[in-house]
C-alpha cells in the first residue's frame, strides 16, 4: 500500500462520506423534529436519481434537469409527510413507524412498476466524470466536486438553521411541540419545511450518487438509506454536525475496510451495522451526544 | 360453559383434521402449497406478534431468524449426494458433509439455534427502545444475511441450497401451526403473558409492579425467535430451494403486514390475516398479468401486486389502526352470539 494509493482511497472515502452526510442530514433533521425514523428517506433519494435520469433522458441539459429533480423531490418528500405522517401525529409510535415502512415500500414498488425493475444506466456528464491526473494519482473530477458541493450546502444549511425564522422555528419545534405552538409557530408548516430541506439534500445527494455509481435501480435506496441512518446515529441523532461527522466516518472507514482487508469485501454491508450496534451499546447518544448538539 | 367450549374446540380440531385429510388426498399441488404457506405464515405471524404485538418491542429482525431456521433445517436434511451437488464451488465443511437428520429433530434444532441467536442478540439489543431497537434488530438480520452470503463452505454462499427434500406437508405445517396457536394462547394467558402485556402498556408502571423488564423482554424475544426459526425451516423444506437474497427485509415486511392487518396483539387476528394475506397474495397475481376486458387489454405490470399491498398496509395504519381484531380474541361465546342474532331468554330471564 503506497501513500499514493492511500490518498486515492482517502479521496474516494471522502466523496462517499459526503454523499452519506447529505442523506444522513435528512434523517437526523426529521428524527430531531418528529422522533421518527423516516424509512422512506432512502427511497426519496432513489426517486431523485430516477427524476434526474428521466430529465436527461428526455433531452434536458443537466443544468435544467437537476434543478427540476430537486424541485420534484422536495414535492415528493412533502407529500410523503402529508399523507403518511401528518394524520398520525398523535398516534402511538409503533403505528407511525409502520406507516413509514409502508411509505418506503410503496415508493419502492411504485418505482418498480413505473420505471421497471431492470437497472438503468445513469447518464454520465463529461464535465463531472472527466478523469484528471495529479502526479501519479488519477481521479474523477466528481471526487472533488462532491465534497465541495457538500461543503457549500452545509454552509447554506447552517445559515438556514441558525439565522432564519424557519430555522429558529425548527429548533423550537424539535425542543417542544407544545411550547413552540404556544409561541405562535405553525408546527405543520415547520415540519413540512424540514422534510423539504431533507428531501432537497437527498435529491442533490441522489444526483451525485447517480453520477458516481451510474447504475440505478428501484431498490438502490435501501442500503444507502440504512447506512445513512446509521451515520446519523453514530454522529448523535438530532445533531446536524453529528450526521456530517458520522457520514464521513462511515464513508471513509468503509472504503478503507475494502481497500486494506480485501478478504472482508463481502462483509462491507454488514460493517455499518456492526458499528451501529457497537455505538448503540456503548454510547447510544453518538459522537456529538445530545447536550452539545444543535438540534433541529 | 367451559365444557361446551372444550367440546366445540375438539370438534373443530377434528373437522380440521378431516379437511386436511381430504385436502391432502384430492386437492392439486398448487392449492396444497398455498395452504402450507398459510399455515407457515400463521406460525411466523404469531411469533412476530408475540414480540411486537404482545410485548410491544418493535423488532424487525424476523427474516434473520427465519434464515437461521431455514438453513439449519436444509443443511441437516439434505441428502449426502445432494450436498455434493450443491457445494461444487467449495466442499461443505467436513462435520456437516455426512449428517442427514430426520425432519423433526432438524426443525427442533433449527428453532433452538434461532432462539439461541435471538437470546444472544436480545440480551444486548433489548436495552434499546423504540426505533433504536427496530434499527438494531434490522441490522442484526442484515448481518446474519451477509454472513450467510459469505460462509461458502457452510451455507453455499449466494448460490443458495437446492434440492432440499420437500418434507413439509399439510400435516407438519398445520400440526405445528395448531401447536403454536395453543402455545401462544396458553402463554399469553399465563403470568408471563400478563407481564408481557404490562410491559407493552407502560414499561415504568410494569417495572414498579415488580416485573423484571429485562428478563421478560428477552424471554419474549427468544420464544419469538424459536418459532420464527421453526417457521423458516418449514418454509425452506416447502420451497425446496433457499438463498440469502430470500431473507431480505421484504420478508419481514410481509409478516409485519400480517400482524398489522390482523391486529397487533391478537392471536385470532394473526391467524385470520395470515390466511387472508397469503391467499390474496396468490389471488392478486392476476394484477401482474395482462387483463383482457374484451374491448381493450390492460397491460400487466410486474410488481403491481406489491403496490396494492403497500397501499393496503398504509390504509390500515392510517384509518383502521387496530386491524381486524384489535386486541380481541376469538371465543365461542361471541361466535355463538354472532351465529344466532337474538337468543330467546330462558325461563326466569336466564341466558
Amino acid at each position: 500500500m503506497t501513500s499514493i494509493m492511500f490518498l486515492q482511497h482517502l479521496a474516494n472515502g471522502i466523496s462517499l462520506g459526503s454523499l452519506y452526510a447529505l442523506i444522513a442530514i435528512g434523517y437526523t433533521m426529521v428524527y430531531g423534529i418528529l422522533r421518527l425514523i423516516n424509512f422512506a428517506h432512502g427511497d426519496i433519494f432513489m426517486m431523485a436519481t430516477y427524476f434526474a435520469f428521466f430529465g436527461v433522458f428526455f433531452g434536458l441539459p443537466w443544468y435544467v434537469a437537476f434543478p427540476i429533480t430537486i424541485l420534484l423531490t422536495v414535492l415528493l418528500g412533502m407529500s410523503v409527510e402529508l399523507t403518511a405522517y401528518r394524520s398520525l401525529r398523535d398516534a402511538p409510535k409503533i403505528s407511525i413507524m409502520i406507516s413509514a415502512i409502508g411509505a418506503s415500500f410503496l415508493l419502492e414498488n411504485l418505482a418498480i412498476v413505473i420505471f421497471g425493475g431492470r437497472p438503468k444506466a445513469f447518464p454520465t456528464e463529461e464535465i463531472f466524470t472527466k478523469v484528471i491526473h495529479i502526479g501519479n494519482i488519477s481521479i474523477q473530477r466528481l471526487t472533488f466536486i462532491i465534497p465541495v458541493v457538500t461543503a457549500i450546502l452545509l454552509i447554506i444549511l447552517s445559515y438556514l438553521i441558525n439565522k432564519t425564522k424557519t430555522g429558529m422555528a425548527m429548533r423550537a419545534v424539535s425542543k417542544d411541540h407544545e411550547t413552540a405552538r404556544l409561541m405562535g409557530i405553525n408546527i405543520d408548516r415547520t415540519i413540512s419545511a424540514t422534510f423539504a430541506i431533507g428531501s432537497a439534500l437527498a435529491a442533490i445527494g441522489g444526483v451525485m450518487w447517480g453520477l458516481k455509481f451510474p447504475q440505478i435501480q428501484p431498490l438502490m435506496g435501501v442500503m444507502p438509506g440504512l447506512k445513512c441512518f446509521i451515520a446519523a446515529v453514530i454522529g448523535g441523532i438530532g445533531s446536524i454536525t453529528g450526521a456530517v461527522i458520522g457520514g464521513f466516518f462511515l464513508g471513509v472507514s468503509e472504503i478503507m475496510l475494502v481497500a486494506f482487508f480485501q478478504s472482508m469485501t463481502g462483509y462491507r454491508d454488514a460493517f455499518a451495522f456492526i458499528i451501529l450496534i457497537i455505538v448503540l451499546l456503548f454510547k447510544p447518544t453518538g459522537i456529538m451526544g445530545e447536550k452539545i448538539s444543535e438540534k433541529v | 360453559m367451559m365444557k361446551r367450549d372444550y367440546y366445540l374446540t375438539s370438534i373443530s380440531l377434528v373437522l380440521l383434521v378431516i379437511f386436511l385429510y381430504f385436502a391432502d388426498m384430492y386437492m392439486d399441488a398448487y392449492i396444497i402449497r398455498i395452504l402450507n404457506l398459510c399455515a407457515i405464515y400463521t406460525i411466523l405471524g404469531l411469533s412476530m406478534n408475540l414480540i411486537n404485538g404482545f410485548t410491544g418491542l418493535f423488532s424487525l429482525g424476523h427474516a434473520g431468524f427465519m434464515a437461521i431456521g431455514a438453513y439449519t433445517t436444509a443443511i441437516l436434511t439434505l441428502s449426502v449426494d445432494a450436498k455434493v451437488q450443491n457445494f461444487f464451488l467449495e466442499p461443505i465443511a467436513a462435520p456437516l458433509a455426512n449428517v442427514v437428520w430426520p425432519f423433526f429433530p432438524a426443525l427442533l434444532l433449527a428453532g433452538i439455534l434461532s432462539a439461541l441467536v435471538g437470546f444472544l442478540i436480545g440480551a444486548p439489543a433489548l436495552r434499546l427502545k423504540g426505533d433504536y431497537l427496530a434499527i438494531a434488530t434490522l441490522g442484526f438480520a442484515e448481518i446474519i444475511r451477509v454472513v450467510f452470503t459469505n460462509t461458502q463452505n457452510i451455507t453455499n454462499g449466494a448460490l443458495g441450497l437446492k434440492r432440499i427434500p420437500p418434507y413439509t406437508n399439510l400435516w407438519w405445517s398445520f400440526g405445528i401451526a395448531v401447536f403454536t396457536v395453543i402455545f401462544m394462547a396458553l402463554l399469553i394467558n399465563s403470568s408471563y403473558g400478563r407481564a408481557f402485556k404490562a410491559i407493552r402498556e407502560d414499561e415504568i408502571a410494569a417495572e414498579s409492579m415488580g416485573i423484571n423488564l429485562f428478563k421478560h423482554k428477552v424471554m419474549s424475544f427468544t420464544i419469538g425467535a424459536f418459532f420464527a426459526g421453526v417457521g423458516g425451516g418449514l418454509l425452506g423444506n416447502l420451497l425446496g430451494t433457499i438463498d440469502p437474497a430470500m431473507f431480505r427485509f421484504t420478508l419481514t415486511f410481509n409478516i409485519l403486514l400480517i400482524i398489522v392487518l390482523g391486529g397487533m396483539g391478537s392471536i385470532t387476528g394473526t391467524v385470520i390475516s395470515a390466511f387472508v394475506v397469503t391467499i390474496s397474495l396468490e389471488a392478486l397475481r392476476f394484477l401482474d398479468q395482462p387483463i383482457d376486458l374484451g374491448l381493450f387489454v390492460i397491460p400487466g405490470i410486474a410488481g403491481m401486486r406489491m403496490v396494492v399491498f403497500s397501499v393496503l398496509l398504509m390504509l390500515v395504519v392510517l384509518f383502521y389502526r387496530h386491524g381486524l381484531m384489535g386486541t380481541n380474541e376469538f371465543s365461542w361465546d361471541k361466535f355463538l352470539k354472532v351465529l344466532r342474532f337474538k337468543r330467546p331468554l330462558l325461563k326466569g330471564g336466564k341466558n
